[in-house]
């Protein structure tokens, strides 16, 4: 049932200082998956590949790749939906410098979320130091927790791919993970201006390259970019908005309580 | 003279799952310096696997749940060869964790009033399990990870520590290499917490990821801590058995939580005919009382499909064995029967199990809506590790702290599913608390260069050889022989073969060779992988040669029933003076009547 065929892979073998693709040759067996073939080939004929890899489930995100010029997780791209009767390339992802191989260095990413203010959740509801929240109220931001920090919306980004933006922009997985606390139902932290700022949310152009490559398919640019371009548009550069806010800021001075967290606009 | 990069901290914590983020929060909490290391990249660790649920007895779905119940459940569950003072803390703490996480962020499935939703899982008397979908370990890691990274803990990330060190009794530091790089580190600490989780790349079929070598079993057992309960491993019933690429990986639980049913080729639901003496009060004896129970019907007893992990693997194994198996060697777990009982059951079940829908339907071309899946047991977590004191974790070797998986004593011959994600948050606090107060009390150890130079010279070795066997080789052969030898039915003939392989594999792995250089080097970090692997692998063969009887996780067919003498005992094994690996048998410790009381009182 069965059958075995041969397919040959072109993986770019180097570091920093260059490299070049080298072809590998290795069998192909039904269902398997393009880490499978890397795999083989470390264990047969290049012990010293190296490549990131962990759950070999799709859950982790730890073996990103461009397969054949797409950003992938190996793990879940199986051979059977590639032309293997031509070499598949392999080759690290382009958005981050190059360690070796497969891998790159992705330490920035982790620096970007530490600037990132953490959640702070408005005091608890109920006397037991618990929480009430609908389900469909937190329907909404489970869809950006999926995420599995892969960084392939990274990767494909063109701002940071190709304008190097990395100083001034956060990159969608970071808007994602912004949009995730914004849109928490007990969170009292304001970001918006953050985004503006030092996020650089403004140089996201809706390409929605991000969404079409996200492993969970979240939709990264409907559901958590644009909601926080809205809102910064809202407190930026609405002058109804400017005023309203100003008038809301002082009620609320006089106001003693506060009673409700900041509402969850679309 | 080995050249290494050197830091110090308060206390220095091995591993980046769930237990290890939880004490690294707990140490930066009390205030002192907490620095931690990791093989993979934050937020990647095994935890982020974890599908079910985090088991805490917050009564949310069914008020008569309490700790006492998820006490005695822990406890039936585990062959009352469990701790029972860890039993006990677990389920008193477990709930205080979860309330924990929801206020660093964790968002998890709500009940109709707004609280945290729990499901049903295996062993568990009441629906328990806090979850999100499928994908509460993600959930878990994240806010783990995200609360930490505030807290001013200090990440090393893809770091492999070789060797812990020792300043005479006490622990002094740790010594190990950047995967990326290869170079050398010494990391000083006054007290180490090792959180560095499982076992299962010991196996062949598993559904572990390849950094689960048993690193912080075997660094303690080296440095000279005791590791108990080596032979409980549990092979979880349901792994993905086609195709081969992804045999072995993770089927939830929580299928059959939310009604999923299992059957053989002639379509029979064997599970009814196997429901043990102990269990069979609490569980239900028709196919629709065991819906009405996944339903939330409280008056209904569970189905027999959630009989605890060893108990449902041992089923599977019989039905495949005596031909009853699917064409690949399974059986079949179907969810989609429910569309007899509900009109959205599509629905229903890609909300309720996203992660299994995807993952079937991406890799194994099956839509699990629609027609059954076929699954098999599978590797998937090791009861047995460091031995440790239940209130502090901290093992026989002063400053050296262990918890969840690689710690040893909450689950006794089995682990019920959802028990694993509480330990890793009660322990792993526990574990942070008391090192950081052990770090105050104490002063910064000497290390001694000689045992840092010896392990420098032992990890470059591979490279000397370069014509030597291949480091994948040894561990491909290792991981067959603990498949066969030492798996689910175990035999004492089997097993004695397997020991004198596993001296042999010792040979060959102390000869390995590698290519290429010390940059981001697989060949070479498995070369080095295989001194844990095989430490744990004879570990957990002579703990199962020493047992002889069938408990729990531990089935030998030689004898196939349990024996007196060994349920009030652990298996422990030591390093010897002359450097050769112990196992004696040790007393449980004597439970407290009032424990003994709640005990009677549920079953």
């Amino acid at each position: 049932m069965s059958e075995t065929k041969t397919a040959t892979f072109k993986i770019w073998r180097g570091d920093a200082k260059g490299g070049e693709f080298r072809d590998y040759t290795t069998e192909v067996a039904e269902g398997m998956v393009v880490l499978d073939a890397v795999h083989d080939i470390q264990r047969t004929q290049a012990q010293d590949l190296a490549c990131r890899w962990n759950c070999k489930a799709g859950k982790c995100g730890s073996c990103s790749a461009e397969v054949n010029g797409m950003p992938k997780l190996m793990c879940m791209t199986r051979l059977s939906d590639l032309p293997v009767e031509q070499a598949i390339r392999i080759e690290s992802m382009k958005a981050f410098p190059i360690i070796k191989d497969l891998i790159t260095d992705v330490s920035w990413n982790f620096r970007v979320k530490k600037k990132i203010k953490p959640f702070k959740p408005r005091p608890p509801d109920a006397p037991d130091g618990t929480w009430r929240m609908k389900q469909a109220d937190i329907d909404r931001i489970e869809e950006f927790r999926k995420c599995i920090e892969c960084f392939l919306c990274q990767d494909v980004c063109h701002v940071l791919r190709d304008h190097r933006k990395h100083d001034e922009f956060i990159g969608p997985r970071f808007l994602v993970h912004v949009a995730a606390l914004e849109m928490h139902p007990l969170d009292t932290e304001d970001r918006v201006e953050e985004l503006r700022r030092a996020q650089g949310i403004g140089y996201c152009n809706i390409t929605k390259c991000c969404t079409k490559v996200c492993p969970e398919s979240i939709q990264i640019t409907d559901n958590a970019i644009i909601p926080l371009k809205e809102r910064v548009v809202d407190q930026f550069f609405d002058p109804f908005g400017w005023i309203w806010r100003a008038l809301k800021r002082r009620l609320d001075r006089r106001a003693t309580k506060s009673a409700q967290p900041v509402s969850n606009r679309k | 003279m080995a050249e290494y990069e050197t830091f110090t901290y308060d206390v220095l914590v091995i591993g980046s799952g769930g237990a290890g983020l939880r004490a690294a929060i707990e140490v930066s909490a009390a205030g002192v310096s907490v620095g931690m290391v990791c093989k993979c990249l934050l937020g990647k660790a095994h935890t982020v696997m974890a599908e079910g649920g985090i088991a805490a007895a917050l009564a949310n779905v069914d008020d008569r749940d309490n700790w006492q119940v998820h006490f005695a459940d822990t406890m039936r569950g585990g062959q009352y060869v469990n701790n029972w003072r860890m039993a006990e803390l677990h389920a008193r703490e477990a709930p205080e964790r979860v309330k924990e996480l929801e206020a660093w962020g964790a968002v998890f499935d709500r009940t109709n009033d707004g609280r945290i939703l729990q499901r049903n899982f295996g062993g568990h008397k009441y629906p328990r399990l806090a979850h999100v979908g499928d994908r509460t370990g993600l959930e878990m890691i994240r806010t783990l990870q995200d609360h930490g990274v505030h807290r001013g803990i200090d990440v090393h990330m893809e770091i492999c520590v070789l060797k812990l060190l020792k300043d005479g009794a006490k622990i002094a530091g740790a010594f190990g290499y950047d995967r990326e790089r290869g170079r050398f580190n010494l990391f000083r600490a006054k007290a180490i917490v090792l959180a560095t989780g499982g076992i299962g790349k010991a196996y062949k079929i598993t559904s572990n990821s390849w950094d689960c070598t048993g690193d912080g079993h075997a660094l303690a057992y080296h440095a000279g801590a005791e590791l108990i309960d080596m032979e409980f491993i549990q092979f979880h019933p349901t792994g993905m058995v086609w195709p081969p690429s992804v045999r072995g990986m993770l089927v939830t639980e929580g299928v059959r939580g939310e009604g999923g049913i299992l059957t053989n080729r002639e379509g029979k639901r064997f599970m009814f005919d196997s429901i043990p003496d102990n269990y069979r009060a609490q569980t239900a004896d028709n196919a629709d009382e065991g819906w009405r129970y996944c339903t939330g019907d409280k008056n209904a007893r569970r189905p027999p499909e959630l009989l605890t992990r060893d108990h449902v693997a041992r089923c599977i194994v019989r039905e495949i064995k005596e031909g009853r198996g699917t064409p690949h060697g399974g059986v079949y777990l179907d969810i989609s029967w429910i569309k007899e009982k509900l009109s959205n059951a599509e629905e229903h079940i890609k909300r309720k199990l996203p992660s299994m829908y995807h993952q079937f339907k991406a890799l194994g071309d099956v839509d699990i809506t629609k027609e059954p899946m076929e699954v098999g047991p599978t590797t998937h977590y090791i009861m047995g590790g460091v031995h440790v004191d239940p209130d502090t974790q901290m093992s026989r070797i002063p400053g050296l702290f262990a918890a969840g998986e690689c710690a040893a004593g909450i689950n006794g011959a089995n682990r019920l599913g959802g028990n694993s994600l509480s330990d890793l948050l009660v322990f792993g606090k526990r574990a942070g608390e008391f090192a950081a107060l052990y770090a105050r009390d104490n002063q910064l150890p000497n290390v001694d260069g000689a045992q840092i130079d010896a392990a420098a010279r032992d990890a470059l070795k591979p490279f000397e050889h370069e014509a030597g066997d291949n480091p994948y080789a040894v561990q491909r052969d290792l991981q067959e022989l603990m498949q066969h030898n030492v798996g689910i039915v175990r035999n004492e003939h089997e097993m004695q073969t397997a020991l004198q392989e596993i001296q042999k594999l010792w040979d060959r792995a102390n000869h390995v060779g590698v290519i290429g250089n010390r940059d981001f080097n697989p060949g070479w970090h498995t070369a080095l992988d295989l001194k844990s692997l095989l430490t744990i692998s004879e570990a957990i063969t002579k703990a199962a040669i020493e047992r002889k009887e069938s408990r729990g996780a531990q089935f030998r067919e030689d004898i196939p029933e349990k024996v007196d003498r060994f349920s009030t005992v652990n298996t422990l094994i030591a390093k010897a003076d002359d450097g050769s690996m112990q196992v004696r048998l040790e007393l449980l410790p004597q439970m407290p009547d009032y424990l003994k009381r709640v005990i009677d009182e549920m079953k």
